[in-house]
């Protein structure tokens, strides 16, 4: 029972793996950027959250609808007025500077909140349960698992149903025909660090309802998020909430054998996989 | 208006530098009174010069239609939309959910010359129109060019086969290591000038 159990928890959790890799999915799958500072920026909309949470003294939840388009519209300048000068031939500048700035934001943090860890209050989401036979499921985790897929379906549709998500796909094709087409790249691109930031958003606040954070911790969800991006293949968005649910999975039940085996299980099972099918799971099939 | 000239002469660089995609001074290239050396690719789109690039250079992840719309993104008035193009290119109907890839090359580039239209250009800009291509596709992509061209739009074609270049076009220019080594009506100049500006051998 406790291991149906850890599975079913691993899936949940992973739901929130999916979102801390979805917007690093879709920036990389767009223009071929590895944003080091990706974990940073799930810690900073994590903040940001809490402020507007304390300043306007409302739910965790309905401060999405301030912090969503914050990072969408932050994702858009940072895209335009940094990132892309650092794209072109070379990848070492982009990863240069995306780890700059992901010191820039732990420091900016640190100064602005301090070090201690800080929490969001959620009230009764985050005790309340619902009872599956035996099994007793967080609302919380139910709701990031559900948010994580409606995300990623949301995406998904965007990317192959809309004029945006043909944009995305044409420029990430072939960037020198897409702007014989009229579009201007920049521009695109920053649509996508919007997209992707706005995404993160979510997953920032979902993550401070449920754990506490500092500074510090973006690392930590930098390499949650790469593994689930690499364990489902990349530019797949499924594929990347099936890595997600695999990594949470292999954590929970690493856990629920030895409590000390939780991230040396989800690794574990990241480099196996890696071993296995260099590739991902689901790699996307291109022409 | 044709373009010839050997391999290096410079062809697909004038073309690459006219839509913008080589940065060059404002001044060098002038299009309607306009200095547009410098300007953007999507600038430059939108002012009306459209590029059927070499080697059709398709969006492999975007299907025939999908391409085709993504052509129709700069949005200028003009008779060319999705239906014209079908039209034009039955063929392309057919297979509009297909991926752009699993399409033999004369289909392709097809689909790049509809792209192209569906910007509704004043002046349109075929790089290599029949390189790689089998003789019978070649053969009804320049049947087509009269019906594309007719609607006043201008087109410059660079092209291998200069007996072909100059019997669709009433101006040619040839190319030789970057500088006009020949110019003249389509139907004046003689194949000894073509041979003298193609090899230069004065």
């Amino acid at each position: 029972m406790d291991f149906v159990n850890a599975v079913v928890q691993g899936t949940l959790l992973g739901g929130l793996y999916a979102l801390f890799a979805a917007g690093l999915s879709l920036i990389f799958g767009v223009m071929r950027l590895v944003n080091i500072a990706h974990g940073d920026l799930i810690v900073l909309a994590a903040y940001l959250g809490l402020t507007t949470t304390v300043v306007l003294g409302v739910h965790p939840l309905v401060a999405l609808i301030v912090v969503v388009p914050a990072m969408a519209g932050i994702g858009y300048v940072l895209q335009r007025g940094v990132l892309n000068h650092t794209l072109g031939d070379d990848i070492l500048p982009p990863l240069l500077v995306t780890f700059g700035l992901s010191v820039i934001i732990q420091n900016a943090l640190l100064e602005g909140y301090s070090a201690d860890p800080q929490k969001m209050d959620a009230g009764v989401l985050e005790t309340a349960s619902v009872a599956l036979g035996p099994l007793s499921l967080g609302l919380l985790p139910l709701l990031t698992f559900a948010i994580a897929v409606a995300v990623i379906a949301g995406l998904q549709w965007t990317f192959y149903r809309t004029p945006l998500g043909r944009a995305f796909r044409a420029t990430s094709d072939n960037q020198d025909i897409a702007q014989l087409m009229g579009l201007n790249k920049r521009h695109v691109f920053g649509l996508a660090m919007a997209l992707a930031l706005a995404v993160t958003a979510v997953a920032g606040i979902l993550l401070g309802i449920r754990t506490s954070f500092d500074p510090s911790v973006g690392g930590g969800r930098l390499i949650f998020g790469f593994e689930a991006v690499i364990i489902g293949g990349l530019g797949n968005l499924w594929g990347t909430l099936v890595g997600g649910v695999i990594l949470g999975v292999a954590q929970t039940v690493g856990a629920t054998i030895n409590p000390g085996w939780q991230l040396l299980a989800g690794h574990i099972a990241f480099l196996v996989i890696l071993a296995v099918r260099p590739n991902g799971l689901f790699p996307r099939i291109s022409g | 208006m044709a373009i010839f000239g050997a391999n290096g002469a410079g062809k697909t660089t004038l073309l690459r530098s006219i839509a913008g995609l080589i940065g060059n001074e404002a001044s060098q290239i002038t299009y309607r009174g306009r200095s547009i050396g410098n300007a953007r690719p999507d600038v430059v789109a939108q002012m009306g010069l459209a590029m059927v690039p070499e080697g059709r250079q398709l969006f492999p992840s975007l299907s025939v239609e999908e391409n085709l719309m993504i052509g129709g993104r700069v949005n200028r008035e003009g008779p060319w939309n999705l239906r014209k193009v079908y039209d034009l290119f039955p063929i392309l109907e057919e297979r509009k959910a297909q991926a752009s890839t699993s399409l033999s090359g004369g289909q392709q580039q097809m689909v790049a010359i509809g792209r192209a239209l569906m910007a509704n250009p004043d002046l349109i800009m075929f790089d290599e129109i029949s390189l790689g291509l089998a003789p019978v596709i070649i053969r009804d992509i320049y049947k087509a060019l009269p019906g594309i061209v007719g609607g006043g739009m201008s087109a410059v074609i660079v092209e291998q086969d200069i007996t072909k270049a100059l019997a669709v076009s009433s101006r040619v220019y040839c190319l030789q290591e970057g500088r006009v080594s020949l110019e003249g009506r389509s139907d004046a100049v003689s194949r000894e000038d073509i041979a003298r500006a193609y090899f230069e051998v004065e």
